[in-house]
């Protein structure tokens, strides 16, 4: 039931307790339940909403970061990792294969600012070797949604 | 001038469907729960094959039975989910859509007078296909009480000398009901006991629900010989709009609807063919994505008929619900009308399935959620009206 339920929410944090049962066949209490216990297991993290920000008046400016670290004796990716995500700037970070070590994901106001909480907070931590900005210009899909088609109803009404 | 017309074809009933479709058409405004095809667009993978072989300029003809590709890749198919083993040389044909399949298999087995046993309610197109094919349609009228499945006692009551073809329409539209292995051996014994030949329509094969997978009539002993199997691309695939289905049957039977098949048709549509190699290989994970999200919706469709009072058997199959609007004391077709004018809502009458569909609706739950929402909540205010009304009259 756990991955029916998570598959369910994942497209639809906003589902009704009595519809999420009602589609799965069980009772309201124990989809309640494990719901619960999957937000105490930290399987749920949270329900957030996917706004495209392109539609509104705000500015917002988003970065993708590409950074190298020498990990530390005593102090390996993970603790590295906690110096750079605990900036509320920083959207996520992923470590990564490859030829660089932490992915980056970086919002700000404007361009300028981005770039200087790069040069000022990331650049200077003592395990970055270096770093490469890449700005995101415009999103097309972003959690499994496209952001820019607008979806249709196609099929004629009454149809055999 | 003398009359261009065929009696025959002016003697057959234009599809109730239709009918219904030129009243909701006229309304700009309506919702509708009356679709018989998917909600999901073709999986992009198979759009993409499509596209490729366009661009590649796989424009032309294929073979008639169609591209030997595609016809193994059936093959394997029908191994993979039902056990059946066929030559894609000489028991593959693939046609343009499971309609096309079902037109010609009776054509090619029909003589004048022959009898075509037609359980309903069912799909629109067994009855005036007989017909077009010099048959003469015999129908077995399914109820409610047996959960819309064909019996041995229903079958045997309308066997005749002339009984030649049995149709078997499951998982059924309209009614969603499925036959499930014993059901099919019960009427397979008949079947080869009075020397009958089964044209068994599984195009809603992939949408079984519950834990036994749908299984074929042509799996069961004695049975294949028998049995001229229709499926598509249309339910399973999301791909209504590319007009492919095929059938697989014995060699002999085959040859023939080739025949008819090669005159009148040619060969089906090239890119559709492409596309649907891509369906089989790679589109398992498609199917069991878009079952378990119609199984979901078929729970939630009942519940709302349940706490709106509306009888309902429990649909195992399609994507189809079949409630009963008996207690109000109207036709399907009142009901449906009515329904259309006050709420905006349309429903297929269950009438336009054949006269023993009479007194319910073929409800689809091919819609999203919010869709559903919107039209069963419509629903439960109109049924509410109803019995006040029947209250106070």
């Amino acid at each position: 039931m756990r991955e029916k339920i998570l598959a369910i929410l994942e497209k639809n944090a906003r589902i009704d307790l009595k519809d999420l049962a009602v589609l799965l066949g069980e009772s309201e209490a124990a989809v309640a339940n494990a719901i619960a216990d999957m937000e105490q297991e930290h399987i749920i993290c949270g329900y957030h909403t996917l706004i495209n920000w392109d539609n509104t008046s705000q500015e917002k400016v988003m970065a993708l970061i590409e950074v190298k670290v020498t990990p530390q004796r005593g102090m390996g990716f993970d603790k590295i990792a906690e110096r750079i995500y605990q900036y509320n700037e920083v959207n996520a970070v992923y470590l990564m294969s490859g030829a660089y070590d932490f992915t980056v994901f970086i919002e700000g106001k404007t361009m300028k600012e981005v770039a200087l909480f790069v040069s000022s907070k990331l650049s200077t931590l003592d395990s970055v070797l270096s770093t490469a900005t890449h700005f995101v210009l415009k999103k097309y899909k972003d959690h499994g949604t496209a952001l820019v088609e607008e979806v249709h109803d196609e099929r004629m009404l009454v149809t055999p | 001038m003398r009359n261009p017309l065929s009696e025959t074809i002016v003697q057959i009933e234009p599809s109730g469907i239709r009918k219904f479709f030129d009243i909701v058409s006229e309304m700009k405004d309506a919702i509708s729960l009356g679709v018989g095809e998917p909600d999901f667009d073709t999986p992009w993978h198979v759009r993409e094959e499509g596209i490729y072989s366009l661009e590649k300029g796989r424009t032309h003809y294929s073979a008639n039975a169609g591209l030997r590709e595609l016809r193994s890749e059936i093959c394997s198919y029908l191994y993979r989910r039902c056990g059946l083993t066929y030559q894609p040389d000489s028991e593959i044909l693939v046609t343009v859509g499971g309609s096309e399949a079902i037109d010609i298999a009776l054509r090619a087995m029909l003589d004048p007078g022959d009898e075509v046993l037609i359980p309903q309610p069912c799909f629109v197109s067994y009855v005036p296909c007989t017909i077009l094919a010099g048959g003469r349609p015999v129908t077995v009228e399914l109820e409610e009480k047996d959960q819309f499945k064909l019996t041995p006692e229903k079958l045997l009551e309308k066997i005749t000398g002339r009984s030649k073809i049995l149709i078997m329409p499951f998982p059924n539209n309209p009614t969603g009901a499925v036959m499930r292995r014993e059901e099919l051996e019960r009427i397979a014994q008949i079947v080869v006991e009075k020397d009958l030949f089964v044209i068994s329509d599984e195009i809603y094969c992939e949408l079984t629900f519950g834990d036994e997978r749908h299984v074929s009539i042509a799996s069961l002993p004695g049975m294949k010989e028998r049995t001229v199997l229709i499926n598509g691309f249309s339910k399973s695939y999301a791909m209504t709009g590319w007009r492919l289905g095929y059938a697989a049957a014995p060699k002999q039977i085959l040859e023939q609807m080739l025949k008819i098949h090669q005159f009148a048709i040619m060969c089906a549509p090239t890119t559709s063919q492409y596309a649907a190699v891509a369906a089989l290989r790679d589109g398992d994970a498609d199917v069991e994505m878009m079952r378990e999200s119609y199984d979901q919706r078929r729970r939630f469709v009942l519940h709302a008929f349940q706490e709106m009072g509306l009888e309902c058997f429990e649909p195992e199959g399609a994507f189809y619900a079949f409630p009963s609007i008996r207690r109000f004391g109207m036709s399907s077709e009142a009901f449906a009308n009515r329904f259309l004018q006050e709420e905006r809502v349309a429903v297929v009458p269950g009438s336009a399935f054949g006269a023993c569909g009479d007194g319910y609706l073929r409800v689809s739950y091919a819609y999203s959620l919010k869709q559903l929402k919107e039209a069963l909540g419509r629903m439960a205010k109109f049924t509410e009206r109803l019995d006040k009304e029947m209250a106070g009259g």
